[in-house]
């Protein structure tokens, strides 16, 4: 186990340097020129020199990436171009409220998922497993922006259930949480009705009916947990899938997290930001999917780690 | 009984034919999808109007876009372009990219799967570390920069998410691929002096067919979906070619007031990936013989 554990902590360790090195040679190669944005138009060819040279944009790719690399594995991910602030505290301020949104993903997703999905499984071929499938396979199909722009021109603006937009409160996560939790609430759903439907024909469920259980206990008390496990694993995973999402979301909303940070940072070719983003979110994602691999042994004793 | 003893064997393209077409929900998605390619296809016979003209009676007095309506059956948008012209139009930006940059995605992660899977070794080793790398990127973040990089044309899009969308084509044909190299027709092939590239393309690749025909079916939905979030970002295909992403993007700042604008071009997007979806996993159901059964 612990041999497995460094071994993927190694395998990480180069994903990150691979992600950093495609990245900041993406945004070596990038026409749009930073400090243009930093000196402004009138600014003389002398002072963009200048301040090129300050930054050290004038050195050759290599040694630019070494710099940086240098000074990241010392904890530093460089300042803003714009900003003047360290980009480490900068995203160390928004992680928060996307952490958070995030969470409040994760909860709307289990919720719609497993909830359509159980109910799904138990009617298995009936008009309302139907139904509940197609509406799985449209949560699938939605673009987020569009749902994002839908639950708020109803919710908040027809309806004035919740803000329209801001950050703060409880009813200021319900709609960008959901948002982010479509997508994988109609993904969940048919995992979890497929699991259920696994389980449901197993032996031992059919051992607890011919006890002459009630239906409801054997339901809640056998079926549910045993089908729930599988899918708990996959949580690691949306990870990945909201790191995308997240930029939308947030844009939509104008929630202040890392994605709408990001954002911002690449219409004003801020690198440094765009590259604290970048390993921040493939930190995340990279985590998230060992997550899910050590957790699946827990679930599943048959399944051994390799 | 039929079906009992079609199971056995691998699918056969005429009772997968069939059995598809049993499939309501399919057929309802290949309807769509035809529908909206013969509406981008005869767009300029169709639409009423054309896609870039600002007309003067498009707005309404105080300048405001028209609602949906007799001449202007859905509405024009904030610069009194018909919406209905710009939306068949914006259909051929939709179906050009999905099927472009998600078919440049299936022959890259063909190419690397195959590559990597049949040969293994040192080359197989490196691709498929490459291909988690990709993994572990932020996908709409990487098309982002990449689309900045270069400067934003219909190809261009649909290289970028080419690019960022071979990686799950990769990793299935690799598995499928690894399996396969394993299985004893293809070392009786070798022993009988067969070469590599026959291998390949006579026993490898006509196995991979039916996946990759779910894959890229599946696929298409995504890339129809990642090209409206581009150029909704407004980074994706430029105004003004018509996207049905760009129209939301040149809406939105209305769309309290002008709804139609933003959630006509959404249900649209909605609904050609939801076609592409229950195409694609009625085709799973069918081609794929570990999935039957599982009704």
């Amino acid at each position: 186990m612990l041999a497995y554990l460094i071994r993927r902590l190694i395998q990480a360790a180069l994903i990150l340097l691979g992600v950093s090195f495609i990245t900041f040679f993406l945004l070596f190669v990038l026409p749009a020129d930073p400090v243009r944005q930093i000196a402004g138009r009138s600014a003389t060819p002398e002072t963009v020199a200048n301040i090129r040279h300050q930054l050290g944009l004038d050195q050759p790719f290599i040694v630019q990436y070494w710099h940086y690399l240098t000074g990241l594995v010392q904890g530093d991910m460089g300042r803003s171009y714009l900003q003047k602030t360290e980009v480490a505290t900068l995203i160390a301020a928004r992680l928060p409220a996307t952490l958070l949104l995030m969470l409040g993903a994760i909860v709307a997703e289990l919720i719609m998922g497993l909830t359509l999905g159980i109910v799904a499984a138990i009617r298995r071929g009936g008009a309302l497993d139907q139904s509940l499938m197609i509406t799985s396979f449209v949560a699938v199909s939605a673009p987020q922006f569009v749902v994002g722009l839908l639950l708020l021109y109803v919710f908040a603006v027809k309806l004035s259930w919740f803000p329209i937009g801001g950050y703060g409160s409880f009813s200021n996560l319900v709609l960008p949480a959901l948002t982010l939790g479509i997508m994988g609430s109609g993904w969940y759903s048919r995992m979890m009705r497929s699991s259920m439907i696994d389980v449901l024909r197993s032996d031992y469920i059919r051992t607890a009916r011919a006890k002459g259980l009630r239906r409801f206990r054997v339901l809640a008390l056998h079926a549910m947990p045993n089908a729930i496990l599988p899918i708990i694993a996959m949580i690691g995973i949306d990870i990945g899938i909201f790191m995308s999402g997240i930029v939308v979301v947030e844009s939509v909303f104008g929630w202040p997290g890392i994605g709408q940070l990001a954002w911002q940072a690449i219409q004003r070719v801020d690198i440094p930001i765009i590259m604290g983003v970048t390993l921040v979110s493939a930190c995340a994602i990279v985590l998230g999917n060992l997550l899910a691999d050590l957790i699946t042994p827990f679930i599943d004793p048959r399944i051994k780690l390799r | 009984m039929t079906d009992a003893t079609l199971a056995e064997g691998p699918a056969r393209p005429q009772s997968a034919l069939r059995r598809l077409m049993r499939r309501k929900l399919a057929l309802l998605g290949f309807a769509i999808i035809a529908i909206v390619t013969l509406g981008a296809i005869f767009a300029p016979w169709i639409a009423p109007f054309e896609p870039q003209e600002q007309m003067f009676d498009g707005l309404t007095l105080e300048g405001s876009p028209m609602p949906p309506g007799e001449k202007f059956w859905l509405g024009t948008d904030l610069l009194g372009r018909d919406l209905f012209s710009r939306i068949l139009y914006g259909a051929r930006t939709s179906l050009i990219i999905g099927v472009v940059a998600n078919g440049l995605a299936l022959i890259i992660g063909t190419l690397i799967g195959v590559t990597a899977g049949y040969f293994r070794g040192w080359i197989g080793a490196v691709l498929m570390r490459f291909t988690d790398l990709m993994m572990a990127f932020p996908a709409l973040l990487l098309a982002i920069c990449l689309a900045a990089i270069f400067t934003p044309s219909l190809w261009i899009v649909a290289m970028v998410i080419a690019l960022v969308n071979w990686v799950q084509t990769a990793r299935v044909v690799f598995t499928e691929t690894s399996a396969l190299a394993e299985r004893e027709f293809v070392a009786a092939e070798r022993t009988l002096g067969a070469g590599t590239l026959r291998i390949l393309f006579r026993h490898i690749l006509p196995h991979l067919v039916p996946m990759i025909i779910v894959w890229g079916t599946l696929g298409i939905s995504t890339t129809v979906l990642l090209e409206a979030t581009l150029s909704y970002l407004g980074v994706g295909v430029q105004p003004p070619t018509p996207s049905w992403g760009n129209i939301i993007f040149e809406n939105q700042t209305y769309f309290q007031a002008a709804p139609w604008l933003v959630f006509i071009p959404g249900a649209a997007i909605l609904l050609l990936a939801l076609s592409f979806n229950l195409v694609g996993d009625a085709l799973r159901d069918v081609l794929d013989p570990t999935q039957r059964g599982r009704e």
